[in-house]
Order: structure tokens, then sequence, then C-alpha cells
């Protein structure tokens, strides 16, 4: 055996945990799920075969395309917002907190993460509310007469997923950040750019693949959460992990979950498109 | 064949239970839950009680299709759907003279619900009634006690909607002068109007704890859908909630539990249905950390403080038994029109 075809197998051998993984908990199941999409309901029973209905019904019932519209508009917004938020959060650890201090600033960025998602989500529900401590405050300073509708809507969705976001896409774009070389800017400003001319042209463009990585994975995170949208939203609206749930509790309609799920995963797989020139998942 | 192999595969997301000689697996709701209601079972039999809860028939007869026979000793099941999930072969005959039925409220025994073909298969344990849940200091009580005021313009944006179609939509049918067995195909267009007004008029449709939460915050006034369920955990901090039974009536939401067909200890599952509803176990059940309810058998009474009896308005029930109707028991494509019109609701 030669040297190459040694190294080969041995290649294989060492890949062969993490692909078996992926067909058993991913190939297999999303098979399955693929599988069970194209099923119908016959009274309670669940009837095999090849129909499309579920996928019509998904994507020409108001109600049903409402929930996906609502889905995506909450995602991208989210995403956003978080982006622009965990930029400058992870600039200041990177450049400005000296450096034996990073390691501490970074552990206080992802405080949050230690607590429960649901206490988390409940915990804003109590301060979103109508004698919520913003609400309080705001009346208590005279900014207001009449306390803010924030709880159970989608202003209180957003709040709950972009505090948990931030977090997340300030250890990708700080991981990205301390890579910079400082000469990358140095050289700019040599050349006669501006600080804005720098930041735009320069360091911005050599983050991306930090940002979009972090802003993929809150793409996904946030468009599957059924948690915030269900304690937060106060279904003042549904999205389709809610519209999901749903079909299953009660009436058990799971070929129509399952469509939905794949229509899930197809927007997904679409984000991933979207973002596969910068992604790198090796930052994360 | 490959089709029905992967369907399996896709339902098998679900928990499968502990195997021992001294255990037995119940598939509950989260008021069994409660140490003090099942601590006192595992002790007298010496056995380990592991419990697994699940929300919605259908999910509680997935996890049962996705099991070998004998996993699962002990089903607690919404009282409507005892009659589904015999049909569906998952539940086994009990012996209805070992249950202690005669002392229950006649109301609860609910014979047409826990028997099939003159057969025992499951048992009322626990029922309350789903109505309106507000907090008096901030609506007019009189205005409770008729479900008119609720869309009247008085009370907008100050509604909650309690997140389950089949209630709400029974309360909407009972609004409208429907009886809940009769929703069905040629009434339940009849019900869209005054749903999407009654949405229109509200803040919020929650689950159990948001829509708590929303009561004792004052997010909220009112919960439609509520209860002594509701309200009865929050009684003791929240001394201004309340609850009752409009003119137009309310729903009674009751839960039966039963022994899994294909258990390989029916004695011993037999012997926690017992348990359950005798009145130790009954007092206990009834004032469940989760939710309290009404207990079906009346024994429970002797057992339960002039407190908790007050909170659970004990006295009244006569009368408000007499007032409420059962959940509906749509048929399949009935109950995917009602879960088609909630969805509309949700995301009109």
């Amino acid at each position: 055996m030669s040297l190459h075809a040694a190294e080969r197998k041995l290649g294989w051998g060492l890949l062969a945990p993490a692909l078996l993984w992926t067909l058993a908990f991913f190939v297999l199941p999303f098979l399955a799920m693929l599988a069970l999409s194209f099923a119908h309901m016959e009274g309670r029973a669940i009837v095999q075969g090849f129909d499309p209905g579920n996928y019509i019904r998904a994507f020409t019932d108001w109600s049903q395309l409402k929930a996906l519209i609502n889905s995506v508009e909450i995602t991208v917004t989210v995403t956003v917002i978080s982006v622009v938020l965990a930029w400058p959060l992870a600039a200041i650890i990177a450049w400005r907190v000296p450096q034996r201090f990073q390691r501490l600033a970074l552990l206080m960025a992802v405080l949050p993460f230690w607590t429960s998602y649901v206490v988390r989500s409940y915990s804003w529900l109590l301060v979103l509310g109508k004698n919520g401590v913003i609400n309080k405050a705001l009346m208590g300073t005279g900014l207001i007469s009449e306390p803010l509708a924030l709880a159970s809507t989608r202003t209180a969705t957003v709040i709950g997923f972009v505090h948990f976001f931030v977090m997340l896409l300030t250890l990708t774009i700080y991981a990205n950040l301390i890579q910079l070389s400082p000469n990358y800017a140095r050289a700019a400003q040599d050349l006669g750019a501006g600080d804005w001319a720098t930041f735009v042209h320069v360091i911005l463009p050599l983050t991306l693949p930090g940002v979009i990585t972090g802003a993929f994975v809150t793409f996904v995170l946030c468009i599957g959460d059924y948690i915030t949208p269900q304690i937060l939203g106060g279904n003042a609206e549904l999205t389709l992990p809610q519209l999901i749930m749903l079909q299953m509790g009660r009436s058990g309609n799971f070929p129509m979950a399952s469509a939905l799920s794949v229509v899930l995963m197809a927007v997904v797989t679409l984000a991933y498109a979207a973002c596969s020139r910068w992604l790198r998942l090796d930052r994360l | 064949m490959a089709a029905k192999a992967l369907t399996a595969l896709a339902l098998l997301t679900l928990a499968t239970p502990a195997f021992a000689e001294d255990t037995l697996n119940a598939l509950v709701w989260c008021d069994h839950t409660d140490p003090a209601l099942i601590a006192p079972f595992e002790k007298k039999y010496n056995v380990k009680v592991n419990l697994k809860e699940y929300e919605g028939t259908a999910a509680g007869m997935a996890i049962l299709d996705q099991s070998q026979p004998g996993d699962w000793d002990v089903m607690v099941i919404d009282a409507v759907d005892v009659h589904r999930a015999v049909e569906a072969g998952k539940l086994a005959e009990l012996p209805a003279d070992k249950l202690p039925t005669a002392d229950f409220f006649p109301e609860l025994v609910m014979a047409a619900n826990n028997t099939v073909g003159g057969k025992t298969y499951a048992v009322t344990e626990k029922f309350g009634y789903n109505t309106i849940s507000y907090d008096k200091t901030k609506v007019d009580p009189k205005d409770m006690e008729d479900m008119a005021s609720l869309t009247s313009g008085k009370y907008d944006g100050k509604i909650g909607i309690y997140d389950y179609y089949l209630p709400v939509l029974g309360l909407v049918a009972l609004g409208q002068g429907i009886n809940t067995a009769d929703i069905n195909a040629q009434t339940l267009p009849k019900l869209k109007d005054p749903l999407m007004a009654l949405r229109k008029a509200s803040k919020q449709v929650s689950d159990v704890v948001s829509s708590q939460t929303a009561l004792a915050t004052g997010d909220v006034d009112i919960i439609v859908g509520g209860g002594e369920w509701l309200t009865a955990v929050l009684a003791k901090d929240n001394p201004n909630l309340d609850w009752t039974i409009p003119k137009q009536g309310g729903l009674r939401w009751a839960q039966s539990i039963g022994v899994v067909a294909g258990t390989k200890k029916p004695d011993l599952a037999l012997e926690f249905v017992q348990y359950i509803v005798s009145p130790e176990g009954q007092a206990a059940l009834a004032q469940a950390s989760c939710y309290w309810g009404m207990p079906a058998n009346q024994k429970a009474g002797d057992l339960l403080s002039p407190e908790a009896k007050a909170t659970l308005r004990w006295d009244k029930q006569p009368d408000y038994l007499k007032r409420a109707q059962l959940y509906p028991i749509p048929d399949a494509a009935t109950d995917t029109a009602m879960q088609d019109m909630w969805t509309a609701m949700l995301n009109q």
C-alpha cells in the first residue's frame, strides 16, 4: 500500500465517526421528515403517499404564508440590529480594552448566556410589561404619561432575540478583529485614506467573514426559535416554528408540520447560499 | 414500506421511559409532577414513579406509538379524548368495581366519556372551568357576568386570550347561544366573526404562564379561557384576582387517568390510579403546584383546608356544574377546521 493510499484510508477512518453521526442524526431524520411531508391526514390517520398538498397549502393559505413572512421579517430585523450593535462592542473589546482585561470583558459580554433561555425570556416579559421597569422609568421621568405597549408585541420578540444574539455575534466578530494586523490600517492611512475610508474600504471588508459567520448562525437560530416569540410575542402574530407546533399538539398533523419544517430548512439553505462566499464556520 | 419506516423514524423524537422492576412509568400532565402528590405513593409501594409530561393528546399518543408495549404503565388524558385513545388501542380496561366513583361528584363520573362498549377505560381525576378570570380592582365584576361586555369596546386592549382553541371556541360558541356539543361543520362558521372581534379587543393570546404573568403584572385585566386553574396559584399574592362563570355559561375541563394497554405492571398501575382517585391523592392533586383544580372525588373535601376549598369555590360547585358545558368533542375534520380558524385568528 502506498503512503498516499494509507493516508487516505486513515483520513476516512478519522472522518467515519463524524460521517456516521451526520448520517444517523441528520441525513436519515431529514429524509424521514421529507417523506412524511408528502403524506396527508385522513381523519386522524396519517396516509403515506406523494401528495404535495401540504406544500401547496404552505404557500397559498395566507395564514400559513404569513407565518413564513413574519419569521423572515423578524429574523432579518434581529440579524441586522444584532450586527450593528455587536460590531462596535467587539471592536471596543479588541482594540480599546487592555489585553489583560479582554478575557474578563468577553466573559461579561457572554454572562447572560449563563441563565436559562426560558427564564431570560420570562424576565424580559416582566421588564417590558405595562408595569415593568422600562415603563415605570419612562413614566417616572415624565417622558411618557401612558405606559408603552411593549410586551406581547413583535418589538418584544426582537428585543429578546437581540439580547441573546448580540453576545454570540460579539464573539465571532471579536475572533475576527484580533487577527487583523494593525498594519492594514497604517498602510491605508500612509496611502492617504482617512479614518472613515480606512474603516469602510479596509477594516470592514476584512471583518466580513466573522460578521457573516455570526450573522448566519444568528439567522439559523433565530428563524427556528419557538420559545422567544411564544413568550414575548404574545401571539400577536405567528411565526413558522409556532405554526409547526400548532400542527402537532392536539391534532397531530405531522405531515403538515413536516412540510413546514422542510420549508424552514429551505429558507436556511437559501441563507447559506447567500452567505457562502464569506462564510467561515471555523471562526465560530 | 420504506416510507413507513422513515415515518416511524421521523416520529422517533420522543423519550422512552426508564426500565426497572421497581418503577412505574407514567405519561402525565404537569400537575402530577408535584412531589407532594407522588412521594406518598412511592413511599408506600417502595417504587420510583418516572413521570413524563406531555401536552396535547396527539403528542401523548405519538409517544405511545413510538414505544414498545409495556414501556408505559399509566396515562393522564383529556377526558373528552378517552374514546380516541381507546379506539387507538392505547388504554386497558379498568375494573369499575375497584374505583370509588360512587364518591364522585355525579357529573364527574362521566361514564359516557370514560367507558366504551360498557367497559371502563379511564376514571376522571380532576376538573375545573375555562371561563373568565379578571382583576376585580380593574374591571367591573358585573361586566364579567356577560360575555358581550368583552367586545363592547370598554375593555379593548385589556384582554388576554388563553392559547387553546378548544375551550376558547367553546366559550365563543356559548356566547352565540350554541352548545359546545353542537359545534360542527355547520355551526362553526358562525363563530368566526365573534372570535375575530374578541381577538381585535385583545392584547395577547398566551400560554398558561404568560397569561398568569400578564394578569398578575397588570398587563391585561381579563383572561378569556381562564378559571380557578389560572388564578388559584396566584391567589395568595394577588387577592384581587377572581374568576366567574358568565350568564352564557362556561366550559368544564376534566382530565382522566387510565392504565396503558400492554403494561407489564397492571396491578401496580391500577394501584396508582386508585391512589390518584383516593381522597388523599385527590386532595394533593387538587392543590398541585403546576395548577389547581377541583378533585373529582368529593371525599377529598374532608382533607382540604377551608382556605383551599374557598379558592376552589367548593360550595359553588352545584351551581357551576349546572352552568358549565363539557369541552367540544369535534370529529377530525371539524377539529382541523377549528384549528385553521384559530390560526387565521392569530395571524389576522
